[in-house]
């Protein structure tokens, strides 16, 4: 392979390392926030937990949670990047050697035999979500994605002769059925509009936005507070043993629809809500943008 | 109330547990997560007993990282998984080996709350995720039996010290705090949604 490949592999494996080592100061300061705010000795004690892995993985350079999920990246590719077509080879190969190097627990199976393939590849995994952008860099995100939240994950085409309220009705209802099992509090990514693929997809785009950045767009932004207040009102709390903060943040990302019905998509996003983002020059060098200031190339 | 165990666990120990007390644990834990429960209930089923002897210790949910080095085992992370898969399993396995404690997340159903009633049991919540935490309360990996099930699906027998805090969240007089969180949440749900 290529130098520029080779690099870039390196640097794949450094972002996984980072994201299943290191929350996102994002996710951490939200954490701490729900800490000071809480007021259940049960819930507080839950935040400790949680403090004191986080303390444990930064020093010892290991994984947060066992689970270290299946492996998603998002990826803006650059017109100008010199590699489009070797990207998917050069992530899996990344995934590849994470599981050897970091180490990341043997995730991905055959659907049917459940056998495992050992190294967390496999048909069409690790899964990419491409868009081609402007420029002649890379902008890569790795988010690796715990079953115990994406067991949650729920679909469903609403009628639009049900009204908007009826979104809102499957939301919380998904969120309350849910309970303790994703591990809360969540960031939860709702994807609205599309058909049902683009409504999915936005969802996993939304949970792979920094918690407590709004949408852009008053109407959708003021949709995610009114939702984020509902969902803590419900008092599931921290892993669902009652609390204030049920959830860190909602995120809504939506498409154009059909007239008909609008696809509305959930992904559960755990509180050990990792992700790590670079962004990468032709010349190999680059910038982690997730956690700011960390030099990526101590954790390769 | 915050209390620290040893294993081997007592019924009067567990029978004094109540939901909400802080539990820290030292002595042996079991994991055992889908497949190795099926084959605990097959065991239990045909009258043989498992490798390890379950009486007075605690069974504990996850499915945990580990790596083979200098030809040992070594937890590199393991926290808990959802306990809910194992409900239809959970009370045979309670019922027959004589075991006092579950650890998991998420909670359990009323089979299992009638298990822990009917043999003094307790269930005990750790924080999901917080794998590395556990992993270094664990002083020593005793055994791994079911290597065929896979790593995370084997039953690794392993010593801890002072694992926690957990919360008594289902105790063995009917109490299940998941259960009461979750009857108010609808509450308040349905007052939030105008039903």
């Amino acid at each position: 392979m290529s130098g520029i490949g080779e690099n870039l592999e390196k640097l794949c494996v450094a972002l996984i390392r980072l994201a299943v080592t290191r929350l996102p100061p994002d996710v951490e300061s939200a954490l701490r926030d729900a800490w000071r705010r809480e007021t259940s000795e049960t819930a507080r004690r839950q935040f400790e937990a949680m403090f004191k892995a986080i303390e444990v993985s930064g020093r010892e350079l290991i994984p947060i949670c066992q689970d270290t999920g299946l492996m998603t990246f998002h990826v803006k590719v650059g017109k100008d990047y010199p590699l489009r077509l070797e990207l998917p080879e050069i992530l899996r190969k990344a995934v590849s050697r994470a599981t050897l190097e970091v180490p990341l627990r043997p995730n991905a199976v055959d659907p049917i035999s459940r056998k495992n393939t050992g190294d967390n590849t496999g048909r069409l995994v690790p899964w990419l979500d491409l868009e081609l952008v402007e420029g002649d860099s890379l902008e890569l995100t790795v988010v690796p994605k715990g079953f115990g939240s994406e067991m949650m994950a729920r679909l469903r085409c609403v009628p639009a002769a049900e009204g908007f309220e009826a979104v809102k009705r499957f939301i919380i209802s998904s969120v309350l059925e849910a309970g303790g099992k994703p591990c809360p509090p969540i960031v939860l990514g709702v994807g609205m509009g599309g058909v049902a693929e683009t409504a999915m997809r936005l969802a996993k785009r939304a949970i792979a936005r920094p918690v407590r950045e709004r949408h852009p767009e008053e109407r959708i932004s003021e949709l995610e507070e009114e939702l984020l207040e509902a969902i803590n009102e419900t008092g599931i709390g921290a892993m669902g043993l009652g609390g204030r903060t049920t959830a860190l943040d909602v995120h809504v990302e939506y498409a154009h629809t059909h007239t008909v019905g609008t696809p509305v998509a959930l992904v559960f996003q755990c509180w050990c809500a990792r992700r790590a983002s670079a962004i990468i020059e032709p010349d190999g060098s680059a910038v982690c943008t997730s956690h700011p200031g960390v030099d990526l190339w101590r954790f390769t | 109330m915050e209390v620290h165990l040893k294993t081997p666990l007592k019924e009067d120990e567990v029978r004094s547990l109540r939901v909400g007390d802080t539990v820290y644990l030292s002595g042996v834990v079991v994991t055992a997560r889908d497949r190795a429960h099926r084959r605990l209930v097959e065991l239990a089923e045909s009258g043989r007993r498992p490798p390890v002897d379950l009486n007075g210790l605690a069974i504990y949910h996850c499915g945990p990282l580990a790596v083979e080095e200098d030809g040992g085992w070594r937890i590199v992370s393991a926290g808990p998984t959802t306990s809910m898969r194992m409900e239809p399993l959970e009370s045979s396995v309670i019922e027959t080996f004589g075991v006092r404690m579950i650890v998991g997340k998420g909670g359990m159903g009323d089979r299992t709350s009638e298990a822990l009633k009917d043999f003094g049991a307790v269930y005990c919540s750790l924080t999901g995720g917080v794998g590395s935490l556990v992993a270094s309360s664990i002083r020593k990996v005793v055994d791994v039996h079911w290597l065929d099930l896979g790593v995370p699906e084997a039953m690794w027998v392993l010593e801890v010290e002072e694992l926690g805090p957990m919360i008594v969240s289902m105790d063995s007089h009917g109490g299940n705090l998941y259960k009461d969180v979750l009857s108010e949440a609808s509450r308040r749900v349905r007052e939030f949604l105008g039903a």
